[in-house]
């Protein structure tokens, strides 16, 4: 099976000197859904950057669906499409004219052009905006915008730094069960962002890079079974005014008062409702803690800053 | 990239730049149009009639054909200037570095785009003249190859300079210091049959005045130089600036990190 994107050895020294990426190995199948996480300035923006031409690597290979960016970079360019982290279309220009125009860079012809940008409006629902300048659309809508312009030549890989950056719950559900649909028609799919419940929910596989290095790269299912433990949160009748005491389980209030468990892997919850029946304590909902991925990330990169600055190359 | 798509992607700049200028026309098409006009008034009409014959030519009609030029100049370069840079500007100039048209399309593309408004505004300030002037035409070729080439090269400069700027303060300095000299001490005003014989000298290594005299010709048949000398010397610098510009792209500084 072809990958559809290869990265290796991949290096950028910005103009300042500043070395963003200190030598990347990556590897999307054809096919996937795969989320790029790092914090802040970790370089994400950087390699997804260099994959599609805005930004000059310095040394290492890049190839989309086995076309190298050195050799064959047009043909890697047609494969590609981009959601950049930074709104970048002509603010004065119409929401159609974006759209259609960038199919015009890519050779499609307007008339097909102006079929394949009112088919992408619509399924963003931006239909009704078409002849709405860019500057006049909401940030949700721009990141909307920005998606319809990428898909408009009908992309393999689909690249988003932070689609959803800025973007309310609602929509946030509406695009990500649109790229869901997308990755299930065959687009494989890369993406970046801060809200690590998104990549848990969409993502097969992961990598973290930090500090221009990649940490991890795996799939969610392996990288979630690290976890030792799982937090499940517990919402009583009655408040409690303290954490009730439990065998083998350690507990505690959080800043709404609601029960919080900790409970290690293979062991039973059962013994646990015994005792809290025991104490009188009814529970009436329960739920995982979310973010069980945000859990596991804060600790790779903690772990990664301090043998970094053990190291003394911590930026 | 296949040979139609090309063409595509071609049509597509050179249609988004004619939207944009046509778009914004009270900053790109009116403010020639007037400033044409109050010459032709002023220095044609109310001066003029006092100066009398230059070359031969009543002074009305010495100017009209370095009035044109002059707005053909400034338009296909400020078009270009301006409309590059504030894609620069707004980072839009990244939906086409992440698409695969080739950078000499680019290049075309935009230049015709700013040949679009020079020879827009052109054809504009020429039927205006003709409210003041009958324009009888000595050499009609020449008249279209000058205007077409001059318009080109200025549009390949507005590009440069486009390329170059970090800040808008960057896109007036050429047009306010360099441009509009070159062009009011090209002979739009005088032949420079009128001038001591070292300023003669001087004015003849601006490349502007072998421009307007040119089409001079083209229009009056009367010229300061040799109007194929002249031609033949747009295409060189033509050729120069094209190749700086492809060179530019292809290193994509301060389009590319
Ligand atoms: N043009 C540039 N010149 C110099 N340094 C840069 C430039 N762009 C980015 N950097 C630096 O490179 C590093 C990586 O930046 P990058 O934008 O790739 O991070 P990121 O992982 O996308 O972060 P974020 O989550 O904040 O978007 C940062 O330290 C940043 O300051
Ligand atoms: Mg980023």
């Amino acid at each position: 099976m072809t990958n559809a994107l290869e990265i290796e050895g991949l290096v950028k020294t910005y103009g300042d000197g500043f070395e963003a990426l200190k030598g990347i190995d990556l590897h999307v199948a054809e096919g996937d859904f795969f989320a790029l996480l790092g914090p802040n300035g970790a370089g994400k923006s950087t390699t997804l950057g260099i994959v599609c031409s805005l930004v000059n690597k310095s040394a290492g290979k890049v190839r989309v669906f086995g076309s190298d960016i050195d050799t064959h970079l047009s043909d890697a360019k047609l494969n590609l499409g981009v959601v950049p982290q930074e709104f970048n279309f002509n603010q004065f220009e119409k929401v159609f004219d974006i759209v259609t125009t960038q199919a015009g860079y890519y050779g499609i012809p307007l008339k097909k052009a102006s079929e394949s940008a009112e088919k992408y409006l619509r399924q963003l629902g931006l239909w009704d905006k078409r002849n709405t300048p860019a500057m006049m659309l909401s940030g949700g809508m721009k990141r909307r915008l920005m998606i319809a312009r990428a898909l408009v030549h009908e992309p393999k890989l689909l690249i988003l730094d932070e689609p959803t950056a800025g973007v309310d719950i609602e929509l946030r559900r509406s695009m990500w069960t649109f790229l869901e649909e997308m990755n299930r028609r065959g687009t494989t799919i890369i993406l970046t962002t801060h809200y690590l419940e998104e990549a848990e929910a969409l993502c097969r596989n992961i990598a973290i890079i930090d500090h221009g290095r990649i940490l991890r790269n795996t799939s969610k299912r392996e990288l979630l079974q690290q976890l030792s433990s799982e937090t499940f949160v517990l919402d009583t009748a009655e408040p409690l005014d303290k954490a009730p005491v439990l065998d083998g389980f350690f507990s505690h209030l959080d800043d709404e008062g609601a029960m919080v468990v900790d409970v290690q892997k293979g062991q039973s919850l059962n013994g646990m409702f015994i005792q809290l029946e025991k104490l009188g304590i009814r529970v009436v909902s329960m739920r995982t803690k979310a973010n069980r991925l945000e859990e596991l990330f804060i600790r790779m990169v903690e772990d990664n800053n301090t043998s970094a600055a053990s190291r003394g190359d911590a930026a | 990239m296949r040979t139609d798509a090309m063409l595509t992607a071609y049509k597509t700049i050179v249609t988004r730049e004619i939207r944009r200028f046509t778009r914004i026309w009270p900053q790109t098409l009116l403010p020639p149009a007037v400033t044409m006009t109050l010459y032709f008034i002023i220095f044609g009409n109310l001066i003029g009639s006092r100066i009398g014959v230059m070359d031969g030519f009543d002074y009305m009609s010495f100017i009209v054909p370095g009035l044109i030029m002059m707005a053909v100049i400034t338009s296909s370069y400020s078009n270009v200037v301006s409309s590059f840079f504030s894609m620069k500007f707004q980072r839009s100039i990244e939906e086409l570095l992440v698409s695969p048209v080739p950078n000499w399309i680019i290049l075309a593309g935009y230049v015709t785009g700013g040949m679009s408004r020079g020879l827009g505004i052109g054809l504009i300030v020429t039927l205006l003249s003709l409210g003041f002037t009958d324009l009888s035409i000595h050499h009609l070729p020449m008249v279209i190859l000058t205007v077409f080439l001059t318009s080109a090269l200025f549009s390949l400069g507005g590009f440069i300079n486009a390329m170059l700027a970090t800040k808008f303060d960057d896109i007036s300095i050429v047009p306010t210091f360099i441009l509009t000299p070159l062009t009011y001490l090209g002979g739009v005003f005088y032949s420079i049959d009128m001038l001591p014989g070292f300023w003669q000298g001087v004015s003849m290594i601006n490349p502007i005045l072998y421009m307007v005299n040119a089409f001079r010709y083209g229009i009056l048949g009367v010229s300061d130089v040799n109007p194929y000398i002249a031609l033949a010397m747009i295409v060189v610098f033509i050729t120069i600036l094209s190749a700086v510009s492809l060179r530019m792209l292809a290193r994509g500084k301060g389009i590319r990190h």
